[in-house]
Formats: structure tokens, C-alpha cells, sequence
């Protein structure tokens, strides 16, 4: 019946050929033995022919007890596309730092094979592990079948969703705190919040080692923590020399390119005036083998940003300029429980925590959770007059009072 | 309740990741001394130990079948002691400890069709989102883009010819999932006319204060139409976020006509240098052309390649823009400035040219 069905799918054929790995071969070699995959390809090949997409958000599905790690999909043609009437996706929340041995990769396989479409993301946007498309009936032993092997369903919805890092200390030499150790912690200490949605709306982790910030957290996290150091950079003045030799033009492309014009070179020796290094990785990164970050490393933690849905895409701000994070993370942990506090009690629906600081103002938000400002903070004070004081004199005050109180 | 049904277990968490390191990983985890870049898409990692790991990075579609995953578990069996990762940016990444499988290795993925690159100032692959083979809010497909573009711009994937970093990412609707509003271009699909409500299924299937309550712009209010409980949308309002239309199917947003493609330049998410910015409108339409979108494959190329003509060595795109101002941007790309470039949001006014540096007229 299925295959009486397809007359072919001219459209996509296209998108065989060319250089790049073609997402359509992966369909096709699903659509084999895969119904659905079939019926996928159908209905791709005439949103291609129509322009338009076919599919419907919509019915709240999941595995019992979990209100996330299941987005419910349906065909808007149910009759002519039989095998996709469900098509949901399951995020699986991946390990730290996506690495995986090849069984634990067959395993997946394998279970998606027996359950599902056989189609994947590796990964997500947010980091999961997605496995795209299957019906309603095989959602809850997709999760048995998951579990059994290790693994857990990550998030979605008003609730935590799946945290993730960079590669980090496991491979790389600028990290400046354990990213993968912290984002595991985080992930096992906030499961009942990741797996039950209990937020005014999303809640996003992400741990970067060093401020080049490979997960992107500073434009994607509510909470992004991207690792940073306090002392001076580390010089190998022999190695510094040995890439002049190899042709890196220090002057014009280090010292040239340091937004804190801190760095000198005299053809010989290189310095930097520790003092004035805005830690921006850049020298680090065109001489790995010669610079290095401090000793002295942790974190600065960023709160707030988000793409546009729905008062526009934030950036996230400083709220912590520098924290050692280590184990067992109590200093963070009582943060993020104070600013979760706040906003499921003042936060509107769907009111991300960077759009509700926006609303209340950093300053007020600042005071809420107890946290001091500082001038690291903002790009630069204010510049209109319209401040709200919150405390002036009456007439017959008495100034002397205050100093008296010392 | 029966007695030979396995325990249910939940809220396990994932799998722990030090079960999955490869054994050089767990010795000389913290404890990276340097690395090198070798060659496009391979780098040596060189541990305090003495230690060295080789990657060899490969790009690949986002969308992945089990059966190319098992395939690239045999390659990991093969090459790299049964050890792999992913990058962030949906990259294949192997990891091996010995030096003489690499090139083994490469041709093996090359003969397959996988390309070996995005490392150092290339083109990385491309994040995307689902588009039209999974998303109901989809302007344009996420997929069928990226492969048209990527298929043009490969060249700059297996090579390392750009003077920096470029990070492109596509997101099919403007909620731009994914880090699509900080990357050096940004190829997003838009809609443009207000959703169609159809007022026939909506009582039926929708809950009307949830989708008075969904709009931003509170654009929406209930309505009756003959007797039938429905809604309204003011059509100045509306913005396209599809935001009631994920809550409510009837308020189709979806519409062949209308819907294409924009393009956004100069956002990055690095610290390097300058801050993190956004990215910022260069094409506010382009025609859904599929299967291969040639409008967006030009357009992407006509920027990319100004950018490596004229950037100074380790300038990202934003960067570049910031160098030599606006205009001279859109006069080197050749793209029509017109009223939609000009902000009218919130804080518009503090995206309007404030000074007088300009180095073109």
C-alpha cells in the first residue's frame, strides 16, 4: 500500500547531489523499512511542491508523572499521510559534552529502531538528543526502553530544560572551571523541576569554560555561566618566539587586536598589563601554545537572555562578575532557588526572567535576591535624570543623625 | 501491579559522562597542555603527560538516520577505540591516539560523503532547526537551506581561506530557535501576513482566553461571529510570531504566498576582541524557492565572499561592519536599503545613527 502510494519525490531528488551530507539520503534510507518515513517523505515533497508546512502543534502527550521531554506532532493531512497522524518528537537529555562510546550509540539505535522512525538530531538546539517521530502508543516504552539503558528524557515546556557545556576540561586547555562536572550536577539537582513544569515559563543552563563561549550561553541561557580567571595571563616567552618564527605578525594581529591595549611587543618579549586585560581570550586564541589563562579561574554568571519570543532577544548581563565554581555549588544553587523564588511568584505567564527583570528594573531585582550592585553590572550608568528615589529629607530632619549612628 | 514487569524508573537523569571519555580523556581530563590546528578539520590536543589526541572534526546533516549512526559507531570501532563526540554545532567529532589512522580515516569519511573541516577560520556546519519536516510553525524548510547553501559555500568548510571565524545558523520562524540572533549570518524564515482565523473550528478547538493571552502585542480579543464564540486579530498589531497559533490551530499563520526568507548579519557570541552582539537585518525578503532556494544561496555567498575580501585578518563579520559602518556595507554587497532596515520596536531610537562617521556618501 505504502509503496503504491509515492509517486516519487522529484523535488528532493534534487537535494541528493551536491558536496554537503544530504538529510534527504537519511530519510530515504529510514523510508526502507519505516512507514512513517515514508509518509514523511510524501508529505516534505509537497510542502516543497506547495510551499507551506503540514504539520499541527497541539493535544498535551507525555510518559506518566512527566509534564516535558515529549513534543506532541500531527499531520494536518491524516488521510492522505495515514502513518504520520502522530509524529512526536522524544528529546533525550544527552550526556555532558556529547561524548558517547559506539555501544551507547547502538543502544540508542536500537531502541529508536524498535520504537520509533529512525530519525534523529544529534543534537537539538538545546542540546538533546532528539528522536523524531513516533505515535502515541509507544511513548511510554520508548521511556522504559530508555531508562533501562540510562538514559532520561530531557525538557520542554515551562520547566528546566535539558542544561548543557562545552567539551571543557575533557579536551580542552581554557577551561576555567569543570563544565561538564557542573553541568551534570545541575542536571541531577534540578530533575523534578527539568521533568514537571512549575516556571512562569522556560529556564535555560549553560556552561561555557572560557568567554569564546562555545554553547553560546550568553545569547541562549537565563542563566549562563561561562568561565573566566582573575590573575594575569600565562606566558611562555619561549613559545611566543617560536610563533613569531612561524609567521604570526604579533604586532598587528595580537597586540593590533586587544581591546584592553594592554599587550606590548618589542620583537623580543612579550607583556601584558594584567591590570588591564578584560579576559577576551583573543591573544589565547591566536597563540594557544604560548598563552594561557591564569591560576587564579572561575566563573562569571550572566542572567537573562533569550531569543525574541515574545518582548524581543536579550543578551544576558552580569550578575555575578567572578565565582569559584566548585562543588558542591550551594553559593549557586541558593542564588538560583532566591531568583526562582521571585519570579514564579511575580513573574507573568510566559515571561522569560531576563523579560520580568526588564519589567522591574535590575536594580529592585538586585535587591530582591539579596545581591549588591556593582559597576560590572551595566555598559555604563544611566543617562537620563529620571531616577526614583526612594528616600528623601523632610523639613527639620535631622543630618547629623546618620553619622551618628556609626 | 505485574509481578514480572521491570521497575518503572524515572527522573534517572542521563547516562554519567565519565562513562563515555575516551581513557586519554579520564588521564589527562584538566590537564591540557596546548593544541595545534594541523590541518582543516584535524587538531593535535597535547596533555602536561605528553599525551596527544588527534580530531578529526566532519560535518554532516543534522538530520541523522540510525543507520548512519551505527555507521559512524563501526568508524569509531575502527579508528578510535570506540570513543566519539558532537560538537555544539552538530559536528562529528573523532577522537583518536594514534597519528597514522587519521588520513585513513578522512578518506574513509570522504569516500562516504562526509567532509572533513570547520575548524579555525572556516565555515563550521551550520545549527538549524526542523522547518518543514517537523515544525508546525515553519516559514520555509530548515534543512533543504542549509544543504542548498552549505553545497555552495563547501569550499570554505574544507579549507581554511576566510580571514576568521564564520558561524552561519538558519531558524524557520521568528522565534528564532537556536543561537540564530548572534551569528555572522542568519538565514531566517519569516512570515508576513497576520494568521487567518478560522472561525468554524476554533470554538471547537480552541480555548479563547488562551489565545487572547498568547499574543505579545495583545493584538487579539474575543469576538462573536453570528453565534459563534471567536477572535479577532488586529492586523497593525500582529508581528507573525505564531505564538497563538502554536496554542491554537485554527489561527493559521502558514501562508505559501506570503512566507520566505530574510538575512541577518554581524552578530557573534564570542568575547574575542569585542562583545557579543546581534545580529542585525541585511535582506528583510527573499522567495521560498525550494528545492535549492537559489536566491539565498546567492545572497549568502554575495556576503560572504565581501566579508573575506575586505576583512582584516581575525575580523568576524560584526566586526567588520563596525569597521567600516553601515553604509559602506550595503554599497560593498550591493543589497537595496529601504524602510524595513530601520528599526521601530522597542528602543528603536537608540539604533539610529547618532554621529557623524561615515566613510560613504
Amino acid at each position: 500500500m505504502p509503496e503504491e502510494k509515492t509517486d516519487g519525490t522529484p523535488l528532493l531528488d534534487q537535494l541528493e547531489e551536491g558536496g554537503w551530507p544530504s538529510f534527504v539520503k537519511q530519510i530515504k534510507e529510514c523510508a526502507k523499512t519505516s512507514p512513517m518515513c515514508q509518509d514523511l517523505l510524501g508529505q516534505l515533497e509537497k510542502s516543497y511542491s506547495e510551499k507551506i508546512g503540514h504539520w499541527q502543534h497541539g493535544g498535551i502527550v507525555g510518559v506518566l508523572g512527566y509534564g516535558g521531554g515529549v513534543i506532541g506532532r500531527y499531520t494536518d493531512s491524516p488521510d492522505e499521510f495515514p502513518n504520520i497522524a502522530h509524529f512526536h518528537t522524544m528529546r533525550v537529555n544527552h550526556p555532558a559534552g556529547w561524548f558517547y562510546t559506539s555501544d551507547a550509540l547502538r543502544t540508542l539505535c536500537d531502541i529508536w529502531e524498535e520504537h520509533g522512525s529512525g530519525l534523529t538530531n544529534m543534537h537539538g538546539s538545546t542540546g538533546d538528543i532528539i528522536f523524531l517521530g513516533t505515535t502515541t502508543d509507544e511513548l511510554e516504552p520508548t521511556f522504559s526502553a530508555l531508562t533501562q539503558a540510562g538514559f532520561d528524557l530531557g525538557g520542554s515546556g515551562s520547566n528546566v530544560r535539558t542544561p548543557s557545556c562545552c567539551v571543557g576540561p575533557a579536551r580542552c586547555e581554557w577551561s576555567c572551571y569543570d563544565t561538564l562536572r557542573t553541568c551534570y550536577d545541575f542536571t541531577m539537582h534540578y530533575q523534578d523541576q527539568l521533568h514537571r513544569p512549575e516556571f512562569p515559563y522556560k529556564w535555560k543552563f549553560k556552561f561555557s569554560g572560557c568567554p569564546n563561549d562555545c554553547v553560546a550561553a550568553i545569547a541562549r541561557a537565563d542563566m549562563s555561566i561561562i568561565g573566566t580567571w582573575r590573575d594575569e595571563i600565562q606566558i611562555d616567552q619561549d613559545a611566543v618566539a617560536e610563533c613569531a618564527e612561524k609567521g604570526v605578525d604579533i604586532q598587528a594581529d595580537v597586540v593590533g587586536n586587544c581591546p584592553g591595549r594592554c599587550i606590548s611587543w618589542d620583537g623580543g618579549k612579550l607583556a601584558i598589563e594584567e591590570e588591564f586585560c578584560v579576559k577576551c581570550m583573543h591573544c589565547i586564541n591566536v597563540m594557544p601554545k604560548a598563552l594561557r589563562p591564569g591560576d587564579d579561574r572561575g566563573a562569571c554568571i550572566l542572567i537573562g537572555s533569550k531569543a525574541p519570543i515574545m518582548q524581543g532577544a536579550l543578551l544576558s548581563s552580569v550578575l555575578v562578575p567572578f565565582i569559584k565554581v566548585e562543588p558542591p555549588y550551594d553559593e549557586i544553587y541558593d542564588m538560583v532557588e532566591k531568583i526562582h523564588d521571585i519570579w514564579c511568584e511575580e513573574g507573568k505567564a510566559r515571561e522569560r526572567i531576563g523579560e520580568f527583570i526588564q519589567r522591574v528594573g535590575m536594580g529592585n531585582f538586585l535587591e530582591a535576591i539579596d545581591i549588591e550592585p556593582r559597576p560590572q553590572m551595566v555598559a555604563h550608568p544611566r543617562e537620563n535624570p529620571y531616577i526614583f528615589y526612594e528616600d528623601y529629607f523632610e523639613e527639620g530632619d535631622d543630618e547629623s543623625d546618620e553619622d551618628e549612628e556609626e | 501491579m505485574a509481578e514480572q514487569a521491570v521497575e518503572r524508573l524515572t527522573d534517572i537523569g542521563p547516562p554519567h559522562y565519565e562513562k563515555f571519555l575516551p581513557p586519554i580523556v579520564a588521564t589527562n581530563y584538566g590537564k591540557w597542555r596546548y593544541h595545534e590546528v594541523l590541518k582543516p578539520g584535524v587538531m593535535v590536543h597535547v596533555g602536561e603527560s605528553g599525551d596527544k589526541l588527534w580530531t578529526v572534526r566532519a560535518g554532516g546533516p543534522r538530520l541523522m538516520s540510525i543507520h548512519t549512526i551505527r555507521w559512524i559507531a563501526d568508524l569509531t570501532d575502527k579508528y578510535c577505540g570506540g570513543h566519539m563526540r558532537f560538537t555544539s554545532r552538530n559536528n562529528i567529532e573523532f577522537l583518536l591516539t594514534e597519528e597514522e589512522k587519521i588520513d585513513p580515516l578522512i578518506a574513509e569519511l570522504k569516500e562516504n560523503g562526509f567532509p572533513v573541516g570547520g575548524i579555525r577560520n572556516s565555515i563550521s556546519s551550520i545549527v538549524h532547526t526542523q522547518g518543514w519536516v517537523h515544525c508546525h510553525s515553519a516559514a520555509t524548510d530548515a534543512s533543504g537551506i542549509v544543504k542548498a547553501v552549505m553545497d555552495d559555500l563547501i569550499e570554505y568548510f574544507v579549507e581554511m581561506k576566510l580571514p576568521g571565524k564564520l558561524r552561519i545558523a538558519l531558524a524557520c520562524c521568528l522565534n528564532m530557535c537556536g543561537a540564530v540572533h548572534c551569528s555572522d549570518i542568519a538565514i531566517l524564515g519569516i512570515h508576513r501576513r497576520p494568521p487567518k482565523v478560522d472561525h468554524e473550528r476554533l470554538p471547537k478547538i480552541c480555548e479563547i482566553p488562551t489565545v487572547v493571552a498568547s499574543c505579545p502585542t495583545a493584538a487579539i480579543k474575543p469576538v462573536m461571529v453570528g453565534d459563534k464564540r471567536s477572535v479577532e486579530v488586529n492586523e497593525d498589531a500582529c508581528m507573525y510570531c505564531a505564538n497563538c497559533y502554536t496554542v491554537c490551530p485554527a489561527m493559521r499563520l502558514n501562508d505559501p504566498l506570503n512566507d520566505g526568507v530574510s538575512i541577518w548579519v554581524g552578530g557573534k557570541v564570542s568575547n574575542a576582541r569585542t562583545e557579543p552582539k546581534f545580529s542585525k537585518l541585511a535582506i528583510d525578503y527573499l522567495p521560498n524557492n525550494p528545492p535549492r532556494w537559489p536566491e539565498v544561496v546567492d545572497a549568502v555567498r554575495n556576503i560572504v565572499e565581501v566579508w573575506a575580501k575586505h576583512a582584516k585578518r581575525y575580523e568576524r563579520m560584526g566586526e567588520f561592519i563596525d569597521r567600516i559602518g553601515w553604509p559602506k556595507f550595503f554599497d560593498l554587497t550591493g543589497i537595496e536599503f529601504t524602510k524595513y532596515h530601520i528599526d521601530d520596536f522597542r528602543l528603536a531610537g537608540t539604533t539610529y545613527k547618532r554621529s557623524t562617521h561615515m566613510s560613504s556618501f
